[in-house]
């Protein structure tokens, strides 16, 4: 038999060839699509299930109970229709807390724009100090406005009564000026932060555009009318819309500094208006935020509180609607 | 981290040198004194004058209150204005405010710091992750889910203030777990109010972020998490950094929701609870009150004197935006 030799039948592609890499294939339970979409929806969760839990539930059943007779307990609640907003056109208190608000919103918003536009002028000059200045503006701000209101309260019943100051007799919260008091405390702990945001604004303004007008002889109130206040009216929508609603919001400082007091007779055109035949007390500085929960925690009113804490709902969502248009419009103009 | 360990490495040499040349500077010191105190003198404008007379005039109430600590009562309302005689009286209001049960300090510090921190981190991962998954998907229904969640931001806690105590008690009913007295409840709160603003920050953020960078990572075999958690979490760090001042000096502060949730007086109740709780029960005693306000306000100060410039740009631009 003839030896066969046995030749090793070398394929030639393989020769001096790598294996080729294959990536070891993962057992997928889902497909591309599925998983995605898992992830999608894990991801989501985290941040959906407290929003929907602790703000959208508690925001729509507010709205159910608003048109109930409930009473905040588990007693069960029947459907009353518009009565609860129908008694709030003749509800002096709540009327008298919402014309108040608004007082307290458009003084508030003078004055913190004001004294913070100014403040912010004045500390991004050439300084020395201008970080200490910054930081001293500043500090009022990190302060609770619960806290601010019982330093403040301290300050005008204690140290304004025995500093010898004839005009401060008697406390200023016990006066028919306790709603400026509140406005002075809250500008003084508000201003400092609107003044950062403004001095951001200043010190976008271009040197050149400065020095330019310097040398075309622009005395200092030409170049803050036609320099300064144009380049920062975006800053100025923030700054004012951001003070208007948190003005609306008011409540801390309120319930530390007044509790909504000292009660007054409503003014006569209100009670005219209202066709009350004698006047009624309200409180002088009982803004709407601090009115619901007077009404529905400390006087057990809940659905009527509701109705009117729908009603603060409808103009804050009509004020934060104006902000969005306002900054569309200045986006299509710029 | 190796710069830390480097740092630490150093740290003797550093303190050595730093001991070695102190004598030299303070003589440097004592010796251009005059002649810097003169330029300094010079260059004082009267715009300068002016600013540092406000800024006085500014923080003067905070330093009346801070005199008036260290007072016995009747001294505080005759002569408010009056130097304090000693300050050890300070001390004493710090250690009655110590063991008041109205106030519970430590407690309520506590409290405040545990619901604040947990707020801080759980709001800022959980809404970069939703606000991420929102970007990189681009769907209808991603969109809508966004404008949905950013809608929230026009609910003001008052509107759901009423409504969410029956929420809290038939939930206990439902899960037969306490929710209202409790961290969880106003942790949870706070997730939720605090959502709409962070996951609309966090999605301007991402999405000026290119895609490169986590498709690359896709490639190399990382999972959805660890792109994120890898990935793209460390680049947000400037943004979550702002959300971290802006919430937490709401949640801090705040005052009206843990007061609806948790109520004054309790175990578990914040700071601000304590302090409205402690002048509810004192309307006169002001050494207390004032010592208790000052105690309250310096954590955050503190605070402030070490990261000032983060806290600062993180409100204005959180607010700008």
């Amino acid at each position: 038999m003839e030896k066969q030799v046995m030749t090793p039948t070398i394929k030639p592609e393989v020769v001096g060839k790598k294996k080729p890499f294959v990536p070891k294939k993962r057992r997928e339970f889902l497909s591309r699509k599925a998983s995605d979409k898992l992830w999608f929806w894990l991801f989501l969760m985290p941040v959906l299930i407290p929003f929907l839990l602790m703000v959208i539930t508690p925001f729509i059943t507010g709205i159910y109970y608003s048109f109930t007779n409930w009473t905040g307990g588990l007693a069960p609640t029947e459907w009353v229709g518009l009565d609860n907003y129908r008694g709030l056109t003749s509800d002096h208190r709540f009327i008298y807390s919402f014309y108040r608000t608004v007082i307290y919103a458009i003084l508030n918003v003078l004055a913190i724009n004001l004294v913070a536009f100014a403040l912010a002028l004045l500390v991004t000059r050439k300084l020395k100090l201008t970080n200490f200045y910054r930081a001293g503006f500043f500090l009022p701000n990190l302060i609770g406005g619960l806290v601010i209101g019982y330093l403040w309260s301290f300050i005008y019943r204690i140290v304004l009564g025995a500093s010898g100051l004839g005009l401060f007799s008697s406390s200023p919260l016990v006066s028919r000026y306790a709603m400026f008091a509140l406005v002075a405390v809250v500008t003084w702990q508000y201003a400092g932060y609107i003044m950062m945001i403004y001095i951001a604004a200043l010190q976008n303004i271009p040197e050149d555009l400065i020095e330019a007008s310097q040398i075309d002889g622009a005395n200092a109130l030409q170049r803050l009318r036609n320099i300064t206040l144009p380049l920062v009216a975006q800053a100025f929508t923030v700054a004012l819309f951001l003070t208007l609603v948190t003005a609306f919001k008011q409540f801390d400082t309120v319930f530390s500094l007044t509790r909504g007091g000292p009660d007054i007779d409503i003014p006569v055109w209100l009670q005219n208006a209202l066709g009350m035949e004698f006047p009624r007390a309200v409180g002088s500085t009982r803004l709407v935020a601090f009115q619901i929960y007077n009404w529905g925690i400390s006087r057990g009113n809940f659905a009527v509180a509701q109705a009117q804490a729908v009603v603060f709902f409808v103009l804050l969502s009509v004020i934060s609607l104006g902000q969005v248009y306002f900054n569309k419009k200045r986006e299509v103009e710029l | 981290m190796e710069a830390i360990i480097q740092g630490f490495k150093n740290l003797p040499t550093r303190v050595m040198n730093f001991f070695k040349a102190l004598p030299g500077r303070f003589t440097n010191f004592i010796k251009t004194f005059p002649q810097r105190f003169v330029k300094f003198v010079k260059g004082i404008t009267p715009l300068e004058v002016v600013a540092f007379i406000l800024v006085i005039l500014f923080l003067f109430p905070m330093f009346i209150v801070v005199i008036n600590t260290s007072k016995p009562n009747l001294l505080i309302t005759d002569t408010p204005m009056a130097w304090p005689e000693t300050w050890s009286t300070f001390f004493t209001n710090v250690r009655t405010l110590l063991d008041d049960s109205r106030m519970q300090y430590v407690n309520s510090l506590f409290n405040s710091l545990i619901i604040t921190s947990l707020s801080l981190i759980l709001i800022g991962v959980s809404s970069a992750m939703a606000a991420w998954v929102l970007v990189r998907t681009k769907t209808r229904l991603s969109f809508s889910i966004f404008l949905f969640i950013v809608a929230g931001l026009i609910i003001p806690f008052q509107v759901v203030m009423l409504p969410i105590v029956t929420l809290l008690n038939d939930l206990r009913n439902l899960t037969g777990l306490q929710w209202r007295d409790t961290h969880h409840a106003v942790i949870i709160a706070y997730m939720g109010f605090g959502a709409p603003l962070s996951v609309f920050l966090f999605h301007g953020f991402i999405k000026s972020i290119p895609m490169d960078i986590e498709e690359a990572a896709v490639i190399d075999g990382c999972s959805r998490p660890q792109v994120f958690f890898r990935i793209v979490l460390p680049i947000l760090k400037p943004i979550f950094v702002t959300l971290l001042v802006l919430n937490g000096m709401w949640i801090w502060n705040d005052f009206l929701l843990p007061l609806l949730i948790i109520g004054r007086g309790g175990d578990t109740q914040t700071l601000p609870l304590a302090v409205a709780n402690l002048a509810g029960a004192y309307v006169v005693q002001w050494n207390l009150l004032l010592t208790a306000l000052v105690m309250s306000a310096v954590p955050v100060v503190i605070l402030f004197l070490f990261a000032q410039r983060y806290i600062i740009r993180g409100m204005t631009s959180g607010a700008i935006k």
